[in-house]
């Protein structure tokens, strides 16, 4: 059978009974043998926990007890995210064998909602990089283009959708980690506000920046993830108590949602440098929103050529705090020493950390240590309030900020290791939303000259999930683009 | 700003890092160029501007000093490199 499905599609033929959560999750398991040699989306894959979760949601479904909106739904999560007695690598060699003792609150949020967790997809380790080329386990390859990189970092759950492997993924997002992959692999992703959905047990890069998110096929999928993934957490302090919005209902009218909508274009997302598809896509999809009832206006964020800047010194310092911990002592990797604990330290760091992970503890290290705190990491928090402000002024003119999520698609595997600071520009229209801890989805909104996906970004101001999703979704319900499938797959149809 | 090979070593010892030579090099060049993009920011005129430590304003939440978790020895030393009975295991440190 097919795992083309979108998972309302999947849980309303659960619910009628033509269709088992065993057979939906041995498809899922199949789809992933089949096609994982050429894709490479998982680290690890679960199928005899898959299997007993999806037995428990076939009898739950046969006795009438299946409360959960995804109960019976195949879901890969993220390998930065703590799932109990299950391997939990973070892509990287350091925690190579760490298998946590418990699961994060979002994992046990969607064990608790009937979901079947497949497997532990690919990233880049510790979440640091734009095109999972900085795994410890090698690279995902992109589902539309196996030469070209699914993005990062949470390109494994980005790949995984994307080939029919998991109805849908959890990601993590610090500076674009959903939304990079999600539009370069024709999927939706959504980096919710920052304290909307809990980090606990989700393994820590830029404390102030993290945060998890729903990767699904539609918007309607996303918005129902994310139903379950919200909500207060005591066990993070920064998780915000405040009700969850509505996700289904902001979804429910379809095109209708565009009416009235005001919608900022900002004029520093555009120009110099950008691939002409990608910006045509976008200036197309304006016309849309404007057919559809929306207003379009130029605005102006005056301080976007300083977010990565700012971006880099505020992430990689909590980077070299929050790894700091990955000692050699207490989990992890140890490297062998004759030394003493120092040297214990040393060594295990250097063993265990890939190239990009130690050029950030690096980094962050430098722009805290004395005499550099002011200019770099002080300053940069400064600039942050610059950026935050930006958004507000357009805000009180607007209901969303629609952008492009790169200035291309997919790039070659290869074509940007060789200098860090341009892989670090190809996330300069996201890192701006994550250092204002706005929400923000990217949907598909086209195709390049090569066929590959090309995404469209919606931002509403905090707590603002509700008006981007209903945004979002009635550009989808007016287009195609999310039927669209990878061309090996194309045999397969788009979901009814 | 330019970063010398020195202040590398220094912050790698800070940083529990051992580094190779070569790594010493490639980064005194990578973060040399990345200082160089991270220098920009000085054009920006912040007096009087208030840093931004995290965009939600949390207050710092208060609970009852209650044990919420039991503990589990076992389950939290699975993953130690090195034990010996209920310890975590460690090189010499005082001679």
């Amino acid at each position: 059978m097919s795992t083309d499905l979108t998972i309302a599609t999947a849980a309303e033929r659960l619910r009628r009974g033509d269709l088992t959560a065993v057979d939906l999750t041995q498809a899922a398991l199949d789809r992933i043998a089949a096609t994982d040699d050429a894709i490479h989306a998982f680290l690890t894959v679960t199928p005899d926990e898959a299997l007993a979760a999806a037995r428990a949601a076939d009898a739950a479904f046969a006795n009438g007890t299946a409360a959960g909106p995804l109960t019976g739904i195949p879901i890969a999560v993220k390998d930065v995210i703590a799932t109990a007695g299950i391997r939990t690598t973070a892509g990287s060699k350091i925690l190579a064998d760490f298998v946590p003792a418990y699961d994060a609150t979002v994992t046990r949020r969607l064990k608790d909602a009937g979901a079947v967790i497949v497997g532990k997809v690919n990233c880049d380790e510790f979440a640091m990089g734009s095109s999972n080329e900085n795994s410890a386990y090698g690279v995902t390859r992109n589902p539309w283009d196996l030469d070209r990189v699914p993005g990062g970092s949470s390109g494994g759950s980005a790949a995984a959708v994307a080939a029919g492997q998991a109805l849908a993924s959890l990601g993590t997002d610090t500076g674009g980690s959903i939304r990079l992959p999600a539009s370069y692999t024709g999927i939706v992703g959504m980096k919710p506000t920052y304290g909307r959905v809990s980090r606990f047990g989700v393994v820590a890069y830029a404390s102030s920046l993290d945060q998890v998110g729903p990767m699904t096929r539609d918007v309607t999928d996303c918005a129902l993830v994310l139903s379950i993934l919200a909500g207060h957490d005591p066990r993070d302090s920064t998780s915000v108590n405040r009700p969850v919005g509505d996700y289904a209902a902001a979804v429910a009218g379809g095109v209708a949602g565009a009416r009235g909508l005001r919608i900022a274009l900002p004029r520093e997302y555009f120009g110099e440098g950008m691939q002409p598809a990608v910006e045509q896509a976008v200036r197309t999809a304006a016309t849309t929103f404007r057919d559809a009832g929306a207003t379009v206006h130029d605005a102006s964020l005056p301080h976007t050529e300083h977010a990565v800047g700012t971006y880099y010194i505020l992430a990689t310092a909590e980077a070299s705090s929050n790894l700091a911990r990955y000692d050699g002592i207490r989990y992890g990797l140890r490297a062998p020493t004759d030394g003493g604990l120092l040297d214990l330290y040393r060594r295990t760091r250097a063993a265990g950390f890939g190239p990009e992970v130690k050029r950030r503890i690096m980094l962050g290290t430098y722009v805290l240590s004395s005499g550099y705190y002011d200019a770099y990491y002080l300053k940069a928090q400064k600039v942050r309030t610059l950026i935050r402000r930006d958004f507000e002024q357009v805000f009180a003119g607007a209901d969303v900020i629609m952008t492009p999520v790169a200035p291309t698609t997919a790039f070659r595997i290869g074509e940007k290791t060789a200098d860090p600071l341009q892989m670090y520009l190809s996330d300069v229209f996201m890192i701006s939303i994550n250092l204002a801890g706005l929400p923000s989805i990217v949907l598909p909104c086209g195709v390049d000259e090569n066929g590959m996906p090309i995404g469209l970004q919606i931002v509403g101001p905090p707590f603002g999930e509700e008006i981007v999703l209903r945004a979002a979704r009635s550009f989808e319900a007016a287009t195609t683009w999310h039927h669209l499938r990878p061309p090996d797959l194309a045999e397969r149809k788009p979901p009814q | 700003m330019k970063i010398s090979v020195e202040q590398i070593r220094h912050v790698a010892l800070l940083a529990r890092l051992a580094l190779t030579p070569a790594e010493e090099e490639e980064l005194t060049t990578n973060l040399g160029q990345i200082l160089q993009h991270m220098d920009k920011l000085n054009q920006l005129d912040t007096s009087g501007v208030e840093p931004t430590a995290h965009i939600v304003a949390v207050d710092t939440p208060w609970r009852e000093d209650v044990v919420t978790n039991a503990p589990d020895t076992d389950a939290l030393l699975a993953n130690a490199p090195a034990r010996d009975d209920d310890l975590f295991l460690v090189p010499k440190i005082i001679d």
